[in-house]
């Protein structure tokens, strides 16, 4: 019986973190229509400055929004010196963005060597809290807290500050937000930060769990797709849901049907795009 | 920034000039090596200690073996079969290489094996694939380091009449390295008394061992076959979740490999493993190779660096018994396969007729001594064969060690 | 020059590379590009030609690979074998097909990628058919008409035949009707169907076609490496094979092949000399959009073009001094 409480919990825990993971890419693919396909490096390379800050000494928490002013940087300058050139060209999109993963890869092996590095939960959340008959990693629950946070702080940002209302008008009429006197360019770089500097503050709040090493890129990645795919692109709400989604799957999937293991995720991936291709909760037919 | 060119040539000029039979040396062109590595993507970890073991041990001889120059090629593999299998036609076949040395993975072994026999290229690799000296054997490989379930058929030995275990469950990645480690452990430890009651595969890239872990009950203890990086996560998640707080873990050499040692933090204190090679394996030679690893690369050094110092060791033996020559291959593999050594970071080893290693398998404990994490050794088993204690032919009638052999029994 | 000229110096280029290249080694390396340019030749119909990005091609490809592999090691003839794994593909491709033609656009990728991905599961994990991350070595090459494949040379030449076959039935195929209704169903699909084409079968046979395609490449990697394993099916397999594409530029004919022989020499022979060679080329793709947004292929001519008109020009004026 606490096999499966405990399998329940770390659904929840486990569909938190991919929210924080999927969340930017959701933000960047729905609102500027590019797959970016360097969020796994985002996250990643978030969990080496993490990392690297917090064997300097740093708090933890301070490491995490350093690391993710720092990929925002990283992102603002991708945006600004190539994307911002291919707006609409989904190919070169892909092209550009697949050989910057190739890049920072590399560069992280070169930087960071290639043994993985193991992350400290803060002090203080390192133990196991008692829930009901099971004892559950403090940590974990928290990153269900911090994904909560994050869902309801870029919920706020989007339907109730002038930014957001300038954001979602950009991105509904670009030509008619251009005559009211928004300059969308600017948007679009704040879009693609913001995306980036979650994707990078997730690297270092899932560092206590997965730790980092090369291929962390490749793994979340496709995870990020499915958690999107799922939950319907350009929707806060159904990215949160997807990632709960996948969260559950994954749990209870990987007990209950072993002999699935590897495809325990895409099957589910296919049948809703089958039927739904624009995902569970997505608005438009893409 | 490194973009070195990796055409690497240790040339020793002056140290093969001083050599007494120097003029005839001279003339003759230099033995050539092929290294097969990992050196991009998420293998490159124990890629990259391969070329330090290897580069070490030409250092160690001025790159001179048996009188004769040695030139080194390095040849990244990327870590895929097809990679593998182009980097192994560029080393036989533009290159004209003497010796390959590697590759990193079973799959891409498994790729070139043929390749590589047809071209009569000795090969010294340290993957760990067990038919490679087995059931389809390379009449032109040899493996100084270990078959996957050597190391682990002691382990299983160990936990049963040493530590007493009654019922274990396993889990491990789900590729061909796995099955064979557990493979391996579940045929000794079940012919000694012991009970494996559970057998979990998480796939390769499985990014939380939750829902694993937690299927554990009924048990008293845990055997892992975990490698790469997935240890640090595997035994950071079993602690988190009190699992180490119930079950004793055990693994086998890449699970708590030396060179890991530094990313591991206390979650890993407490592990038995097995492995056939240990930094703290206490001879004057082991003592200098850690020593002058720690130097150069500033890491401790595990199986990967030191199975390729081995490998260079043997070739260096092998090259002596035919007189610095190369040209007959058939005279270097069964040189290569005759080769027998006391004075190495392993220790004493020598080859079956099939090509595979006979030597020391250590039984570890991790401990944190003086603030530091050391894999201490508890047990030695001397002398260990690939078929560990059972007769050969009877070995090799059975299947190879896979997911479903030998079975759970119910 | 000429277009026929150009066509015969490069069928003469071609046909005598292995007389030039020096080492097999080469001969292997040259065999590798055409194969990977057959793979990129027939992704380039659905990505280039149709408009739909498909991620999940080295699922066609590996089901190539696979089926003629495990027929070979059940003992199958070579001939029966490659014929029965080239209609499993076009089957594989039919349902492929089916299923991911639901969608479009994003939809029509993330379902060839999920189908990709569960291929790839399944050659990992249905051992008793595919030996798992072992792979399955195939022991021999054919010997069509009595001419042994063994050798670099010989198999060289086997793969340029099929090479050529795939070049001419894609030229074919673009000038064609066909191929002009397809292009309609990328840029226009709406006034295509409202013209009476059906655009859904227009697509689906289009599928079919590069499916096909991608299936012989799978056929001819198998018998090059002479062994297969799921890393033909990975996800990685399917990105590169698009990057070749796109790099390459994609509705055109030569695009494909330059970015398959740029992808090919960058990680088989540029690695040798340069240690990050992954960066490198990351690097080469960043430049390629920067420079030439197009492709490798058409931005070489915007660029030869501007070049020569500005050469021309340049005399001319001083001449008017």
């Amino acid at each position: 019986m606490s096999q499966w409480l405990l399998l329940g919990v770390n659904s929840v825990s486990l569909g938190g973190l991919l929210f924080l993971l999927s969340a930017g890419f959701s933000l960047i693919f729905g609102l500027m229509r590019i797959p970016n396909l360097t969020h796994g490096s985002f996250f990643m390379l978030g969990a080496y400055f993490g990392v690297t800050l917090l064997q300097l000494g740093w708090n933890f928490w301070l490491a995490a929004l350093v690391a993710a002013v720092g990929i925002a940087a990283v992102g603002g300058v991708i945006e600004r010196l190539l994307l911002r050139r291919l707006a609409g060209q989904e190919l070169a999109q892909v092209l550009v963005t697949l050989g910057l993963s190739f890049m920072i890869a590399d560069l992280c092996l070169m930087v960071w060597g290639g043994d993985p590095i193991p992350f400290d939960a803060p002090p203080g959340l390192r133990g196991a809290l008692p829930i009901a008959s099971i004892v559950f990693p403090t940590y974990r629950l928290v990153v269900v807290v911090i994904a909560v946070v994050i869902a309801a702080a870029l919920w706020l940002l989007l339907e109730r500050t002038r930014l957001g209302a300038m954001i979602r008008a950009g991105v509904d009429d670009e030509a008619m937000a251009r005559v009211t006197g928004i300059r969308v360019s600017r948007i679009f770089t704040i879009v693609f930060c913001l995306g980036a500097a979650v994707a990078g503050f997730a690297g270092v709040i899932g560092g206590p769990i997965l730790s980092v090493y090369p291929g962390l890129d490749g793994d979340m990645l496709p995870l990020a797709l499915i958690v999107v795919i799922l939950g319907g692109t350009g929707s806060l709400l159904g990215a949160l849901l997807g990632s709960l989604i996948i969260g559950f799957l994954y749990n209870y999937g990987q007990v209950l049907f072993p002999e699935l293991a590897y495809i325990i995720l895409f099957l589910p991936m296919l049948l809703i795009l089958l039927f739904r291709p624009q995902g569970l909760f997505g608005r438009h037919v893409p | 920034m490194a973009f070195t060119l990796d055409r690497r040539a240790f040339l020793a000029g002056a140290a093969a000039a001083a050599l007494p039979c120097a003029p005839a040396i001279a003339a003759a062109p230099p033995v050539r090596i092929g290294l097969m590595t990992v050196k991009t993507g998420p293998l490159a970890q124990g890629g990259i200690q391969m070329e330090q073991g290897f580069t070490l041990f030409l250092k160690h001889r001025n790159s001179t073996l048996a009188g004769r120059e040695v030139e080194l090629i390095v040849a990244d593999t990327g870590g895929n079969p097809a990679g593998a299998k182009t980097k192994a036609q560029e080393l036989i076949e533009r290159d004209k290489v003497d010796f390959i040395v590697g590759p990193l993975a079973a799959f891409e072994l498994l790729a070139i094996t043929n390749y590589v026999e047809q071209h009569k290229v000795p090969m010294l690799s340290l993957a760990a694939a067990d038919d490679m000296t087995q059931r389809k054997p390379n009449a032109f490989f040899v493996r100084a380091s270990a078959t996957s379930s050597q190391c682990t058929h002691p382990l299983g030995d160990y936990a049963a009449k040493e530590m007493k275990l009654k019922r274990v469950a396993t889990i491990s990645e789900d590729f061909a390295f796995g099955y064979e480690q557990i493979g391996g452990f579940q045929q000794v430890f079940e012919d000694s008394g012991g009970r494996i009651v559970m057998k979990l595969w998480p796939p390769l890239n499985t990014a939380d061992f939750t829902p694993f872990i937690s299927q554990f009950a009924g048990i008293d203890g845990v055997m892992n076959g975990f490698a790469g990086s997935n240890p640090i996560k595997f035994n950071q998640q079993y602690a988190e979740l009190g699992a180490k707080a119930k079950w004793p873990i055990l693994g086998g050499w890449t699970a708590y490999d030396d060179a890991l040692l530094k990313s591991f933090g206390d979650d890993a204190v407490g592990a038995i493993s097995a492995a056939w090679y240990s930094s703290e394996i206490d001879t004057p030679s082991n003592k200098r190779f850690v020593a002058d690893i720690l130097k150069e690369y500033g890491n401790i050094p595990g199986g990967y660096a030191a199975g390729l110092y081995i490998n260079g060791m043997c070739i260096e033996a092998a090259l002596k018994k035919t007189g610095g020559k190369t040209e007959d291959r058939q005279a270097l593999i069964a040189a290569l396969r005759a080769v027998s050594l006391t004075d190495t970071p392993r220790g004493p080893f020598h080859f079956d007729h099939l090509g595979n290693v006979v030597g020391t398998v250590f039984i570890r404990r991790l401990e944190r001594k003086n603030g530091k994490l050391v894999n201490t050794i508890i047990k030695t088993y001397p002398n260990v064969s690939q078929f560990w204690t059972y007769d050969e032919k009877e070995y090799l009638a059975k299947p190879v060690y896979s997911r479903d052999y030998p079975p759970l029994k119910s | 020059m000429s277009r026929p000229a150009a066509v015969a110096a490069a069928l003469l280029v071609l046909a005598s590379v292995p007389l030039w290249v020096g080492n097999s080694y080469y001969v292997n390396i040259a065999s590798q590009i055409l194969i990977y340019a057959v793979f990129a030749l027939a992704l380039n119909v659905l990505v280039g030609y149709a408009g739909l990005v498909s991620l999940g091609h080295a699922g066609l490809f590996g089901i190539g690979s696979y089926a003629l592999a495990w027929l070979l090691a059940d003992g199958w003839g070579h001939l029966p074998a490659a014929l029965a794994a080239l209609l499993l593909i076009l089957g594989a491709s039919a349902v492929f097909a089916v299923l991911s033609l639901r969608a479009t656009g994003i939809g029509f990728l993330m379902i060839t990628l999920a189908l990709g991905q569960i291929l790839w599961g399944l050659a990992y994990r249905w051992i008793s058919l595919t030996g798992g991350d072992n792979g399955i070595n195939v022991n021999s090459r054919p010997a069509p008409f009595g001419v042994a494949l063994d050798g670099a040379t010989p198999f060289y030449y086997f793969t340029l035949i099929l090479f050529l076959a795939a070049v001419g039935s894609m030229a074919v195929f673009v000038a064609s009707p066909f191929g002009a209704s397809l292009k309609g169903t990328r840029d226009q699909p709406r006034r295509m169907t409202a013209l009476g084409y059906n655009v859904w079968l227009i697509r689906f046979l289009a599928f079919l076609f590069s499916g096909f395609w991608s299936g012989v490449a799978g056929l001819l990697f198998c018998y090059y490496n002479e062994f297969v394993s799921p890393n033909v099916l990975a996800l990685g397999s399917s990105a590169e094979v698009l990057l070749m594409v796109i790099s390459g530029g994609t509705g055109t004919l030569l695009g494909p092949i330059a970015g398959a022989a740029l992808v090919v020499i960058m990680k088989n022979v540029a690695s040798a000399y340069i240690e990050r060679w992954n960066l490198v080329l990351g690097a080469i793709f960043v430049a390629i959009v920067i420079f030439m947004p197009e492709g490798l292929v058409p931005g070489s001519v915007r660029l030869w073009r501007w070049l020569w008109t500005g050469m021309r020009r340049a005399p001319a004026r001083g001449g008017a001094r």
